[in-house]
C-alpha cells in the first residue's frame, strides 16, 4: 500500500491540472447558481414589494415585475392615507428613549457585574440570568397590569419602559468590560481617578463596539416591535409605525397593494440602510451575547 | 419589546451552551480568580455598595418588568382576577379549567405542531445555507448580507408581504392558475390548517438568515486540515459533510434547535397579520400567545385564567430548554 500510493499519486498528478480546473469551474458555477436561487427566494419578495411600490395606478399589480413607468406617487399617497410621519415620529421617540436608557443603564450595570469582589454579585447575576427564562408572551399580561398601575397605558413611555434595559445588553456590556486589562484599571486608580471617572473615562471608551451593538439591538427592537405596542396603545394618535402599518393594511378603504407596499417599504428601508451601513455590528450582536456571557 | 425579550431568551440558552462548547475547561474560573486576586492585591478599592449604585437603574427595571411580572403571573394564575377587578384565591381551578377547555387544547396543539414542524427546518436549512456561503468566493459578502435581510425586516412587514403573495388572488395562486395546476385558488389564508402552514413558511423564511449566522460561526471552528485529510483519504464532499461538518456543528445544532423551538412557541405576529385579529377562520389557528392575549386583555379580560395559560406556556418553553440542555450534556460525555 505504502509503496503503491506515491506511484498512484504521481499518475494522478500528471492528469490532474485539466480535470481539476474543470471540476472547479463546474462546482463554482453550481455554487453561484444555488446562491442566486436562494437570493430569489429570500430577497425576491422584498424586491418585488419595492418594485410594486413604484408602480403607477394604471398598472396591474401582478403583471410584469418591473414598473413600466416608475413613480414615487405611492409614497406621497401613503402619507395622505395614514399619518405616516406622526407614526414614524412616535416610533423614533420610543427608539431614542430605548437607545439612551439601554446604553446608559446596561453600561453601568454591566460595569458593576464585571467587577469582582463584592457581596451578592453571584446572586444578582443568577437572578438576571433567570429572568431570561421568562418568554415575554408569558409575562405580558402582568406587565400590562404593572404599566396600567403606573398610569402609563396608551403612552409612549409605557411602550418604552419595559424594554428600557434588556438583560442581554447588560451581558454584552459585562463581557466587553471583562476584556479590559486589570493594569489599565489600576493605572487609572494610581492617577487618582474615582470609580465613576474610571467607568466614564477608561471603561466606556474601551467598549465602543459593544455600545454600538447595544444601540442597534435597541433601535431594532423599538422599530420592529408589534405585540407590546399593540397591547399598550389604544388611541391611534399614539401608534408606532408597525401598528399604523397593520391598521393601514387592514383598512377596507385602502384596497391598493401599491399603497401598502409603499408603507411597508417606508418601514423597511431605514432598517435596511442601517443594516448595510453597520452590518458588522448586526452580525456581532448575534454572536456577542451568545458567546461570552 | 417582544423582539427584545426574544433575543434575551436566546442569550440565556446561548450562554449556557457556550460555556460548555469552546475554550479550555476552567478558563472562566481562572479568569475570575485572577480578577479576585487583583482585587485582594489591593489597588482597586471600593465600598460594598458602589456596585449596587451602578446596578440600581438596571436592576429596578429588571425587577419591575421581568421578575415581578413573572411572580405576579404565578399569583394571578391561582386567582379568579379579571381585568377590571382583583380576584380571590381559587387554587388550581384555572389550570383544571384549561385542561377541560377545547380552545386551550386547540391552541396548545397548534403551538406544538408549529414547533415540531418549524424546528427541523430551522435546524437543517440554515446549516445548508451556511455551508453554501461559507467558502470565500468573490461576492460572497453580498450574498451573506442579502440572506440576512429577512431577519431585519419586521414581522409586520414580512407578514404583509407574504399575505399578498399567498392571498386567493395573490402571486402564488395567480401563477398556479396560469399553469392550470389548480382549478380554484389554494386557501392559504382562509383555511385554518393552511393558514398555519403559511405562517410556518413565513417563520422559516424569516429565520433562515438568522441561524445561518450561528452556523457560520460554528463552521469557522472546523479545522481545514480535517477536510484535507479526509479528501486525501478519498472522502467525497457529501461524506465529508456528514462525517466532519455535522459532528463539529452538532452542539450548535442543539442550540439552534432550542432557540428556534422557543421562538416557535412564541409565534404571534405572523398569524395575526396573515389570519387577522381573530386568529384565522373561527379562531382555529390561534397559538398559545394568541390565546393569552385574547383571554387576558380587553374589557372582559380574565387575567387569572390568562395567567394560568401563560404559566403553561412558560413550562412548555422550559421543557424545550431543558431538553436541549440535556441533549448537549449527554453529547459531551
Amino acid at each position: 500500500m505504502s509503496t503503491t500510493a506515491p506511484v498512484a499519486e504521481k499518475a494522478a498528478a500528471a492528469k490532474r491540472p485539466k480535470r481539476y480546473s474543470r471540476r472547479v469551474v463546474v462546482g463554482l458555477s453550481g455554487r453561484y447558481l444555488t446562491l442566486c436561487l436562494m437570493l430569489v427566494v429570500l430577497v425576491g419578495p422584498i424586491v418585488w414589494q419595492f418594485l410594486t411600490s413604484l408602480k403607477g395606478r394604471g398598472e396591474s399589480v401582478y403583471e410584469g415585475v418591473l414598473p413600466s413607468d416608475p413613480t414615487l406617487d405611492n409614497y406621497a399617497r401613503v402619507a395622505d392615507a395614514f399619518p405616516l410621519f406622526q407614526y414614524v415620529g412616535n416610533t423614533l421617540i420610543v427608539a431614542a428613549l430605548a437607545i439612551t436608557s439601554n446604553c446608559l443603564f446596561a453600561a453601568m450595570g454591566g460595569y458593576a457585574l464585571s467587577r469582582a469582589g463584592w457581596r451578592g454579585r453571584k446572586t444578582v447575576f443568577t437572578v438576571l440570568i433567570a429572568t431570561l427564562m421568562f418568554p415575554f408572551e408569558s409575562v405580558m399580561i402582568s406587565m400590562f397590569l404593572t404599566v396600567r398601575e403606573m398610569g402609563l397605558v396608551d403612552t409612549l413611555v409605557g411602550v418604552w419602559l419595559p424594554g428600557a434595559v434588556s438583560v442581554l445588553n447588560l451581558m454584552i456590556m459585562r463581557a466587553a468590560f471583562l476584556a479590559v486589562p486589570k493594569e489599565v484599571e489600576e493605572a487609572a486608580v494610581l492617577d487618582g481617578a474615582n470609580e465613576w471617572q474610571r467607568f466614564r473615562r477608561v471603561f466606556v471608551p474601551s467598549a465602543k463596539g459593544a455600545l454600538a451593538v447595544v444601540c442597534i439591538t435597541s433601535f431594532m427592537g423599538a422599530w420592529d416591535d408589534f405585540l407590546w405596542p399593540l397591547i399598550v396603545l389604544t388611541n391611534s394618535d399614539n401608534y408606532t409605525l408597525q401598528l399604523g402599518l397593520k391598521t393601514l393594511a387592514g383598512a377596507t378603504t385602502v384596497n391598493d397593494q401599491r399603497l401598502i407596499a409603499a408603507g411597508a417599504m417606508a418601514a423597511l428601508l431605514p432598517m435596511l440602510l442601517l443594516f448595510f451601513a453597520l452590518q458588522r455590528y448586526f452580525f456581532r450582536g448575534v454572536g456577542e451575547g451568545a458567546i461570552k456571557t | 419589546m417582544a423582539q427584545i425579550a426574544g433575543t434575551d431568551r436566546g442569550a440565556a440558552t446561548v450562554a449556557k451552551g457556550a460555556d460548555r462548547v469552546p475554550g479550555p475547561p476552567g478558563a472562566r474560573e481562572t479568569r475570575r480568580l485572577k480578577k479576585e486576586l487583583g482585587q485582594e492585591s489591593g489597588l482597586v478599592h471600593r465600598r460594598w455598595w458602589t456596585p449596587y449604585l451602578f446596578l440600581l437603574p438596571g436592576l429596578v427595571l429588571v425587577v419591575l418588568f421581568s421578575l415581578w411580572p413573572f411572580i405576579n403571573t404565578v399569583i394571578l394564575s391561582l386567582t379568579d382576577a379579571q381585568i377590571l377587578r382583583g380576584g380571590g384565591f381559587v387554587g388550581l381551578d384555572n389550570y383544571v379549567r384549561a385542561l377541560g377547555d377545547d380552545t386551550f387544547w386547540l391552541a396548545l396543539v397548534n403551538s406544538v405542531v408549529y414547533t415540531v414542524v418549524v424546528v427541523p427546518c430551522l435546524v437543517f436549512l440554515p446549516l445548508a445555507l451556511a455551508v453554501l456561503v461559507q467558502k470565500k468566493i468573490p461576492g460572497i459578502g453580498f450574498f451573506r448580507s442579502a440572506f440576512y435581510t429577512p431577519v431585519i425586516a419586521s414581522a409586520v412587514v414580512v407578514g404583509l408581504m407574504w399575505q399578498w403573495i399567498l392571498r386567493s388572488d395573490g402571486l402564488v395562486n395567480t401563477v398556479f392558475e396560469k399553469l392550470r395546476l389548480v382549478s380554484e385558488p389554494v386557501p392559504f389564508l382562509t383555511d385554518s390548517t393552511m393558514l398555519l402552514v403559511s405562517a410556518m413558511i413565513v417563520t422559516v423564511w424569516k429565520g433562515l438568515g438568522y441561524y445561518m449566522v450561528f452556523y457560520l460561526a460554528a463552521l469557522g471552528n472546523v479545522p481545514t486540515s480535517l477536510y484535507e485529510a479526509a479528501a486525501i483519504d478519498g472522502a467525497g464532499p457529501v461524506r465529508r459533510f456528514f462525517s466532519i461538518t455535522v459532528p463539529t456543528v452538532k452542539p450548535m445544532m442543539l442550540l439552534v434547535g432550542t432557540l428556534s423551538a422557543i421562538s416557535a412557541l412564541r409565534v404571534f405576529t405572523e398569524i395575526y397579520i396573515l389570519g387577522g385579529e381573530s386568529g384565522g377562520p373561527g379562531g382555529d389557528s390561534r397559538t398559545l400567545p394568541f390565546l393569552i392575549r385574547q383571554v387576558g386583555l380587553g374589557f372582559a379580560g380574565e387575567t387569572g385564567y390568562a395567567a394560568a395559560i401563560s404559566i403553561l406556556l412558560f413550562l412548555l418553553t422550559l421543557v424545550f430548554s431543558v431538553l436541549g440542555h440535556r441533549l448537549s450534556k449527554g453529547d459531551e460525555s
